[in-house]
């Protein structure tokens, strides 16, 4: 069973038990993906977030941030989710919320993917040095507490998406630097490696003919995953005050709720929903995706 | 366990400690704003200035700086905090028993309460019990735990009035003994379930995929041929070999139940180095911050070493590496 959660690769193990059937993946294709229930019911979570994030300004009802009516109205037919202390409608704030926390998943999953499949390949492939390099690396940043990371990074430099993207995608990538180097390890042993290598390619081909293409499909999984645990994270960084109040995200809108808990429920209940079913959906699709992959 | 694990183990703890060390002196120093104009104030004097630069050891090269700066930490001196006006360390050091309370009775509930259930999932993969759990565990999971804490708080404590909806203890009861535990705990119980509810999933799985495993394995197959129950099966030979990754995973979850227990703390009003944190924050008492940030690490790292230290001494397989 290809473990849901990676954040506990026990590195001493894993190579030995990835191997056998590392060689034996099918490709995973989305109608396989999709028949499973999880990919299913992962993929309707998924497009719905994106659709909400993409047709945000169509489907608002009002300006996220113009008074709309009495602050703390109970939701209604005409404010569906309620309003905020100063009377901003709650729905169109979850709406546009998305694009921001989206967006700020997206970097730090690209950047995370850069770091990780970079670091992974070189090490995987050249060994020696610059695997020994990029293992004390993968240490270090591997015990380094995230979360306080940017909580301190956002205190001394000020709240900014671009502060978080930057220190949760340049600390994120661990995870997949080992997975990416133990799938280099096993391929770069495999028939078609030799042949490649014998029949004259360059090193750079080898690297990005051969060797990234058959590495993508467990590191698209785990950049899945690390898609919802980032959104987790905004939510938490907005929830201590954190967020920029001037861009709505869904963790700026979730840090108003625990002033107002005995108040105004739907300030909490509405925007962590949000959060809860992107990341359900993109965790059930990522489980859907490595099981096909994996054969089950 | 050989000397020779003890020692490399222990030898990797170095490179970590001196990243940690470097990551917060950079931080520190990437930070805006300039130490020597915050002390004296604007508009002053440059040879006042430069005297000041001279006393604090500002003026010497970056990498003499970092030397004294890992020097002092090794002594325990992380700063001092500006609202408090004392040592940063002792600041958050007396917030730790709190939060070790918090994540300690969090991690044992996840557990034991993950131990049975994924023994369950697992003894019959895609059955309706196994379904059944896993989409419990993957729904806590996969929402945000200031979340489950704001509607533990909406449903159990205010609308069904079940247990206090903050602090660590009653305001204003002065009581002792027995009855100041007992009040704890009931303090305690939603905060650390709440808590326990984001490190269930990473368990459960983890017992899971353990017991299906090891229920495909040769020594089941021998205990089942000569007529094991099938009960003792699954709980003296399958289980106890499925629950030793467990182990592993503790440290490796260790950061993360840390930063899940200072959100939590906020929720609950606990008053531990999360509370702390979030007061840190909103009187930019930068001094505590980063000394917090350094011991979490520090903690990380030990709590990775104990866990792998453990690990080798339960699973021979590892110490032969």
């Amino acid at each position: 069973m290809p473990p849901l959660i990676p954040a506990f690769d026990s590195a001493e193990l894993a190579p030995a038990r990835a191997a056998p059937d590392a060689v034996w993946r099918r490709r995973a294709s989305w109608r396989a993906v999709v028949a499973l229930p999880a990919g299913a019911i992962g993929a309707t979570l998924v497009v719905g977030v994106l659709a909400m994030a993409l047709l945000a300004p169509l489907l608002a009802t009002a300006d996220p941030f113009a008074f709309a009516a009495a602050p703390l109205s109970p939701p209604s037919f005409a404010h569906p989710m309620g309003t905020d202390a100063i009377g901003r409608d709650l729905f169109s704030g979850v709406l546009h919320g998305a694009r921001t926390s989206l967006l700020v998943a997206s970097a730090v999953t690209l950047l995370a993917c850069l770091c990780g499949v970079g670091v992974g390949l070189l090490a995987g492939y050249y060994g020696g040095i610059v695997d020994d390099a990029s293992l004390r690396a993968t240490e270090l940043f591997q015990v380094l507490p995230r979360f306080f990371l940017v909580v301190v990074a956002l205190a001394l430099f000020g709240p900014g998406i671009d502060r978080v993207v930057l220190t949760l995608g340049l600390t994120s990538w661990p995870v997949l630097a080992r997975v990416v180097r133990g799938e280099v390890l096993v391929t770069r042993e495999l028939d078609f490696m030799v042949a490649a290598q014998a029949s004259g390619a360059s090193r750079r081909r080898v690297l990005w003919r051969h060797l990234l293409p058959n590495v993508f499909p467990s590191a698209a999984v785990l950049l899945g995953l690390l898609f919802g645990q980032v959104l987790l994270v905004e939510a938490s960084i907005g929830f201590l005050g954190l967020g920029d109040p001037n861009v709505l995200s869904w963790g700026v809108l979730a840090g108003q709720a625990q002033g107002f808990l005995r108040v105004a429920w739907w300030l909490s209940v509405f925007p962590g929903l949000a959060i809860a079913a992107a990341v359900l959906g993109v965790n059930l699709l990522a489980d859907a995706v490595s099981s096909t992959m994996s054969g089950r | 366990m050989s000397t020779r694990f003890v020692l490399r183990r222990l030898l990797q703890v170095v490179p970590t400690v001196a990243g940690i060390l470097l990551v917060s002196f950079v931080l520190v120093h990437a930070a805006p704003g300039d130490p020597v104009l915050a002390l004296a104030g604007e508009h002053g004097d440059a040879r006042y200035y430069a005297d000041m630069r001279r006393h604090f050891g500002l003026d010497q090269p970056l990498p003499r700086q970092l030397v004294t700066y890992a020097g002092r930490v090794a002594h325990g001196d992380l700063g001092f905090s500006y609202v408090q006006g004392r040592s940063a360390a002792a600041v958050v050091m007396e917030r730790v028993p709190a939060t070790t309370l918090l994540t300690g009775t969090a991690l044992l509930v996840a557990i034991m309460a993950a131990v049975p259930l994924g023994t369950l999932a697992g003894r019959r993969p895609f059955g309706a019990r196994d379904v059944g759990v896993s989409a419990l565990a993957l729904g806590l999971y996969s929402a945000p735990v200031f979340w489950i804490g704001q509607l533990a708080i909406l449903v159990i404590a205010l609308r069904f009035g079940l247990a206090p909806v903050q602090g660590m203890i009653t305001a204003g009861g002065d009581v002792t003994g027995l009855a100041r535990a007992a009040n704890v705990l009931r303090h305690l119980a939603l905060p650390a379930l709440v808590l326990a509810s984001q490190e269930l999933a990473v368990f459960v799985r983890l017992t899971r995929s353990g017991v299906i495993d090891e229920l495909t394995r040769d020594h089941v197959r021998t205990a089942r041929a000569k007529g094991v129950g099938e009960r003792a099966v699954l709980l003296r030979h399958a289980l106890p070999r499925a629950l030793l990754p467990v182990v592993t995973v503790i440290g490796a979850r260790a950061g993360h139940l840390v930063a899940g227990a200072a959100v939590v703390e906020i929720v609950f009003g606990w008053p531990g180095t999360g509370r702390l944190m979030l007061d840190a924050l909103q009187t930019r008492d930068t001094p505590v911050l980063l000394a917090l940030f350094l011991l979490v690490s520090l903690a990380v790292v030990l709590v990775n070493l104990a866990t792998d230290l453990a690990y080798a001494a339960i699973d021979p397989r590892v110490r032969l590496r």
